[in-house]
């Protein structure tokens, strides 16, 4: 690996470690570190204090460092940049770390480490790092030797930004931060040994864009990688969509990718995703998997998966092919590669497409799309939590803004990925893979400090946010106007959800008891508060919240028991989906096999 | 590809000789619930920097291509090779077997230590080290003989093994 090639040391002159680390992360485009101090690092914060080039975000948890710094890779295309203590910084940071390796935002987060003499003693906020983040990061390093150093940096950035994207962890010993170390420039020659292949197999291109020719009921099925590939891959996939006139469905990682407004647009797919997205997944005779993973949460039950298709995979990671489900067309690149070759090869393919044939899927789908499985009522004075996400949708889309939205982990996660139409790539920030509560609030933060104009908003639950809620600090201090929308139904609202439809109603532990009153909340953190209780205070709160120049939040009190549906319950196929609350029944029919998976 | 027949595998990996890189690999195996049969490491360029990893592990045709894919996009990993599907290939192995007895069985060990090539390198009036080098199923057969002669204790390396033929990895 390049980080142990010694560097030609008699060019450069020696600086001290910790202003070596500032350099390399300057010349890598790193315009700003969320962290937190702590002995170890004291020598970082030192060499911070006496730079302007690099600004330091203090926030107030070291897992707030990594979901702020992932939600500003996310929203900007970025690697974002984490700076955190040895032994309880570093093990804070952790639950961060898995986030980002599972839905794979590219993060180089910089740990203390005690003096590499006391490496091993048990020192005072000693931890093994390197062994402790092993399985929670892409790759991590120990830089065990001061001319290691900038070359380490320019290989975790390499690292964490190529292939998969993914967290990397540089673990630095507080005696290589102080020690003089020379500087080197960030290497122009290949890596030794880490080369993933961009650029796809032509010949796969021809066989993948001859099933989709011939087939008479294509889906196309975009995922985060096409997020990952950059906003031109989402503008290729429009293009391609559009040039085959084929349905696409979206993974929530993948909202955005393609234009929610599209005729061609069937909505996301999967567990909570649309009737008609997964019917069109279930009934496909050729789907295209674009960057894309075959998670559990969209395949349902595995031997019932989309049964009579031909499936093309088309993703940067050669393990994510053939992992959960056999491809008949495996195409291994970046997304933005192969669309470019997908929509010459479609050109040059003289085949004509199964027009008659187009006509009468979309007239299946069509007959999907009438059954409006998002529809809900709103009457009364109780506010569905459903009508809430939709008009705040509807009422920031009328301002115009450019709008970033995170979430928390939950049935709010779940109805904003429902009910927000997403225009654009990198504007909507979730917890897909690891599904942490507490992610949004610093994710939104992490967006609003790389987007200072845009309008971010956090969707949260009152479970949830309470997960982060010292981050309402972080927000004051630089004041930053996040709005956090909390729809409160006094519940942990998914946990109650399957207890009802799968544990017989017995809600244990799941209720949020002894909530804060929020409003209070904000103003001691030095933020707006403001309350809604019945339907017609909605649209006001939303106005209102939406008005106010600083941080907000909006405590949105929904219906206690409303249930996200569509559902597809544990272990069942995409055909078998409750689409609301008179189909409970089917999910009380769930088998043992399927009460076991999550 | 067969969804539920178990083939053995040994596939080869270069690696970049840093620390944690075997870490990484036995962290791979134990966090993704795949077998470890056996497994070898040791640097093999004259640099020092690269080390060969030979591991022996089962699984469907699936697990084992993800297993491959795995270890492929580790950072430090430069190579995967699997050789029971890449065309023919040597196993070795080395062993150290301890066998203590009197009389006849001793005779009748160093008889049968002969027959398989077995080298004594060291000798009391009541035991014996053999050492054996050949696959697994030549040592496990030489062990069993060993058991009603006194086998006392077995040290083993576990497999190495190349492709045959001009070609490197």
């Amino acid at each position: 690996m390049s980080a142990t090639t010694a560097p030609s040391p008699a060019t450069t002159e020696l600086r001290p470690g910790a202003e070596v680390v500032l350099r390399a992360l300057k010349e890598q485009g790193v315009e700003v570190i969320f962290g937190y101090p702590g002995g170890a690092v004291l020598p970082i914060y030192d060499a911070l204090f006496q730079q302007n080039a690099i600004r330091h975000i203090l926030v107030r948890h070291e897992q707030a460092a990594v979901h702020a710094a992932e939600g500003y890779a996310r929203s900007t295309g970025k690697v974002g940049c984490v700076l955190v203590t040895s032994g309880p910084g570093a093990t804070n940071a952790v639950t961060g770390l898995v986030d980002a390796l599972m839905d794979s935002i590219p993060i180089v987060c910089l740990t203390g480490q005690v003096p590499t003499h006391l490496i091993g003693n048990d020192a005072f906020q000693e931890a093994d790092t390197t062994g402790i983040t092993r399985p929670a990061t892409k790759h991590n390093y120990l830089v065990k030797r001061s001319e290691d150093l900038a070359a380490t940096v320019h290989d975790a950035f390499y690292v964490a930004r190529s292939g998969r994207p993914g967290p990397v962890v540089i673990d630095l010993p507080k005696d290589i931060l102080i020690k003089p170390a020379p500087y080197s420039d960030a290497p122009t020659a290949p890596h030794r040994s880490y080369r993933p292949v961009t650029q796809p197999d032509m010949e796969q291109i021809k066989r993948a864009v001859a099933l989709l020719k011939a087939s008479k009921k294509p889906i196309i099925y975009a995922g985060g990688g096409v997020i990952n590939a950059g906003p031109e891959a989402s503008a290729l996939l429009g293009e391609f969509v559009r040039m085959t006139g084929f349905p696409c469905t979206n993974t929530l990682m993948g909202l955005g990718a393609f234009p929610a407004s599209d005729p061609l647009f069937v909505g996301m797919l999967g567990m909570h995703g649309t009737y008609e997205a997964n019917l069109c997944m279930f009934h496909a005779d050729v789907m295209l998997n674009m960057g894309a993973r075959f998670d559990d949460r969209v395949t349902g039950r595995l031997d019932a998966f989309a049964p009579n298709s031909k499936k093309i995979h088309a993703d940067i990671d050669p393990s994510s092919i053939n992992k959960n489900v056999k491809v008949d067309v495996p195409i291994l690149g970046d997304a933005a590669a192969i669309l470019r070759a997908m929509i010459a090869a479609w050109k040059d393919d003289t085949t004509a497409p199964q027009k008659e044939a187009l006509a009468g899927w979309w007239r299946e789908i069509d007959a999907w799309r009438s059954i409006r499985c998002l529809a809900y009522k709103q009457e009364g004075k109780i506010i569905k939590p459903q009508h809430a996400v939709k008009r705040l949708f509807e009422i920031t889309n009328e301002t115009g803004r450019d709008t970033y939205i995170s979430t928390e982990v939950g049935q709010h996660q779940m109805w904003a990925a429902q009910y927000i139409g997403f225009e654009k790539p990198n504007r909507w920030l979730t917890s897909g893979g690891l599904g942490t509560m507490g992610y949004g609030l610093p994710a939104a933060m992490g967006a609003q400090i790389a987007h200072p104009d845009a309008l971010c908003i956090d969707v949260a639950g009152e479970a949830s946010i309470l997960m982060n809620i010292q981050e309402m600090s972080t927000l004051a201090q630089y004041r930053l106007p996040v709005k956090v929308f909390i729809l409160n139904n006094e519940y942990m609202g998914m946990v109650r959800q399957w207890q009802e439809l799968l544990h017989g109603g017995r809600y244990s532990e799941s209720y949020s008891e002894a909530l804060p009153d929020f409003v209070k909340l904000a103003e001691a953190f030095h933020a707006r508060g403001m309350r809604a209780e019945t339907a017609d205070q909605l649209d006001d709160v939303i106005h209102a919240m939406l008005a106010h120049d600083g941080p907000v939040i909006a405590d949105i009190c929904v219906a206690k028991d409303e249930n996200c549906f569509p559902m597809i319950p544990s272990g069942a196929p995409h055909n078998e989906m409750i689409l609301g609350p008179n189909q409970e029944q089917n999910a009380r029919a769930v088998t043992d096999e399927g009460k076991v998976l999550v | 590809m067969s969804d539920t027949h178990i083939r053995n595998a040994t596939i080869a990996v270069l690696v970049e000789n840093e620390s944690g890189v075997l870490a990484r690999v036995i962290g791979l195996f134990s966090g993704r619930g795949y077998n470890i049969d056996s497994l070898t490491v040791a640097p093999v360029d004259d640099t020092g920097r690269l080390s060969r990893i030979t591991v022996v592990t089962s699984g469907t045709d699936m697990v084992i291509e993800q297993i491959k894919a795995q270890l492929d996009r580790l950072v430090p990993v430069h190579k995967v090779s699997d050789l029971s599907l890449e065309g023919p290939h040597l196993t070795r192995e080395l062993a150290l077997i301890k066998v203590s007895g009197q009389g006849d069985h001793r005779v009748e060990a160093l008889r049968l230590a002969d027959a398989f090539r077995a080298r004594v390198v060291d000798a009391t009036t009541e035991s014996f080290i053999f050492e054996m080098t050949g696959n697994a199923e030549k040592i496990d057969a030489f062990c069993a003989l060993m058991k009603p002669l006194g086998l006392a204790e077995v040290c083993r390396t576990g497999a190495v093994a190349m492709a045959r033929g001009a070609r490197g990895i």
